[in-house]
């Protein structure tokens, strides 16, 4: 297939369809708006539903009703249109349901700004919502990856019956670059076994996410933390750049992980053996190479767009076998490669320093 | 070319600066390279400047965005006075002088004053100032060729614009003489 060069909200909109979307809701928001946009127009000439509800709290609310139905169906916000939803995220969590969320992170809290983010790493990685559960979480740092995340969203939503978020930020939903897209999935015909598809013929299936006795709420409990145990063993993604001889390991996702990846260019040809663990799943976070690169390497680095967030994440897994230094932009600031390199700087200074 | 060129294109809206970008972008691309093309979409283009920034490099592309591009083309004042200063060491500063009377005072760029507007003006059309200064820009800074730029502008042209494709070859054509007089004077 030859290659196209696309907007990563095009780009996700897109590859959405062609792994089978049938159903789309959602509300505009910048920067995520062309993907609603492009669905827009798409859907319709595929003969298939998008809606542009009235506020997200209805948007989310209409994906969970379609969830219920056993169709492939997303929505897709930015920071606070994420925060509107989060009732209805916890609800389709609560109901073991299968569904996809995209969300083109903004600066925040509040209103914020347009401008690109990490900001809200504990909001989607925590349990986007409420309730002891936590959604798997997918952090695309290209076009391309982008688009094979959204197809795998898909299938990992509908294998586990489990809630995946898609998260970047407006630096990767407005750029573009050459990718190439899935080919076509045809639309399912059949529906899951447990999906309200109107029973006449068979013994009635109840969603729900009310359990009133504590002995079968936490049966509910006790199932999802089972399924999110084969989860964290089966499903941790990452990409690595340079770890074989690193003495000093950058970890890094989405926009920050792959401008490290100029900054660490940069410091080796000044002779600083740096290496990056990229993670492409930020739930389940890659816990076990973390864990044992640092057993390899002398010092770690985490880069973020946030005053530390995922930083918690690497501590846990490093558990103190060596020290993590941070460095972070907030409120849609982006790093450029010569201030990781600044901090790659600090990190072997400190190295440098007896302890 | 060298491993890594990092372009900015700045102006007005609607001077074509999103769009020409592009182009490079997607001749990059048809070309083989990796590319990457990012717009200004922050408070920055509220301010009626729109810029956008194109890497192309033999090697994958880790930041998109860079501090101290190699090339700038800057299509107005304010364009002019935001990348002047920030051109790497040994860059390219293509300045559409039909907008802009100010010189640069530094001594280790290139610059080309390009009267882009009023050279537009004289094929018959403004909107193709945007060809005539990547035509320049590429003349004095050969990453990609013209003739690469036509084919690509060809392939990705939209229907609805075709009947606009000799005036853009022109506009470029325009570009790449009025950069080859000023190169050869210096």
């Amino acid at each position: 297939m030859s290659k196209e060069l696309l907007k990563g909200n095009v780009a996700i909109a897109e590859a959405a369809l062609r792994a089978g979307l049938q159903a789309y809701f959602g509300y505009p928001i910048t920067p995520q708006t062309e993907l609603l946009e492009h669905l827009s127009k798409r859907m319709i000439e595929l003969d298939r539903v998008f809606l542009q509800a009235e506020s997200e709290v209805a948007a989310i609310n209409m994906v969970y009703g379609a969830a219920c139905t056993g169709v492939r169906v997303m929505s897709s916000s930015s920071s606070p249109g994420v925060s509107l939803m989060q009732e209805g995220l916890s609800y389709i969590a609560g109901s073991e349901l299968p569904c996809v969320i995209v969300d083109i992170m903004r600066g925040g809290p509040g209103l914020g700004n347009i401008l690109p983010s990490q900001g809200d790493y504990f909001q989607v990685t925590r349990s986007a919502g409420h309730g002891d559960y936590r959604p798997i979480v997918l952090a695309p740092a290209s076009v391309q990856e982008a688009i094979d995340f959204t197809v795998l969203a898909f299938d990992l939503a509908d294998k586990y019956r489990h809630l995946v978020l898609v998260v970047a930020d407006g630096l990767i939903g407005l750029m573009m670059e050459p990718c190439e897209l899935p080919p076509f999935q045809p639309v399912r015909t059949t529906r899951p076994d447990w999906a309200l598809t109107g029973a006449d013929e068979r013994e009635r299936n109840v969603i729900t996410s009310i359990y009133l006795k504590g002995e079968e709420m936490e049966g509910y409990n006790i199932k999802t933390q089972e399924r999110l145990a084969t989860i964290r063993a089966t499903e941790q993604r990452w990409v690595e750049h340079l770890t074989d001889d690193c003495d000093l390991l950058i970890v890094g996702y989405g926009t920050a992980g792959r401008i490290a990846y100029t900054a660490i260019d940069e410091a080796r040809s000044k002779g600083l053996r740096v290496g990056l663990l990229r993670p492409q799943t930020l739930y389940p976070f890659p816990e076990q190479r973390v864990a044992e690169l640092a057993e390899q390497v002398e010092r770690l680095l985490v880069v973020e767009m946030n005053a530390g967030q995922m930083l918690e994440d690497v501590k846990l897994a490093v558990a103190g076998r060596a020290p993590v230094d941070f460095f972070g932009r907030m409120g849609g600031m982006v790093p450029m490669p010569d201030e990781i390199v600044s901090a790659i700087d600090e990190s072997f200074a400190k190295m440098a320093q007896p302890a | 070319m060298t491993q890594q060129e990092a372009f900015i294109f700045s102006g007005f809206g609607g001077q074509g600066v999103m769009f020409v970008g592009q182009l490079l972008a997607y001749t990059a691309m048809d070309c083989g390279l990796n590319v990457t093309w990012i717009p200004s979409y922050g408070p920055e283009m509220r301010g009626g400047t729109a810029n956008c920034t194109v890497v192309i490099s033999e090697k994958p592309i880790g930041s998109p965005i860079v501090r101290f591009p190699s090339v700038a083309v800057v299509f107005n004042l304010p364009s002019f006075d935001k990348y002047e200063p920030v051109i790497a060491s040994g860059g390219l500063l293509v300045s559409n002088s039909s907008l802009v009377d100010q010189t640069s005072e530094r001594d280790d760029i290139t610059l080309l004053q390009i009267p882009g507007t009023d050279s537009a003006d004289d094929l018959g059309n403004v909107r193709v100032t945007n060809l005539i200064m990547l035509g320049a820009a590429l003349t004095a800074r050969p990453v990609l060729t013209v003739d690469d730029v036509r084919a690509s502008l060809a392939d990705h042209i939209p229907a609805h614009r075709r009947n606009l494709l000799d005036l853009n070859y022109a506009a470029l054509d325009r570009g790449v003489e009025l950069a080859s007089d000023l190169l050869v004077t210096a």
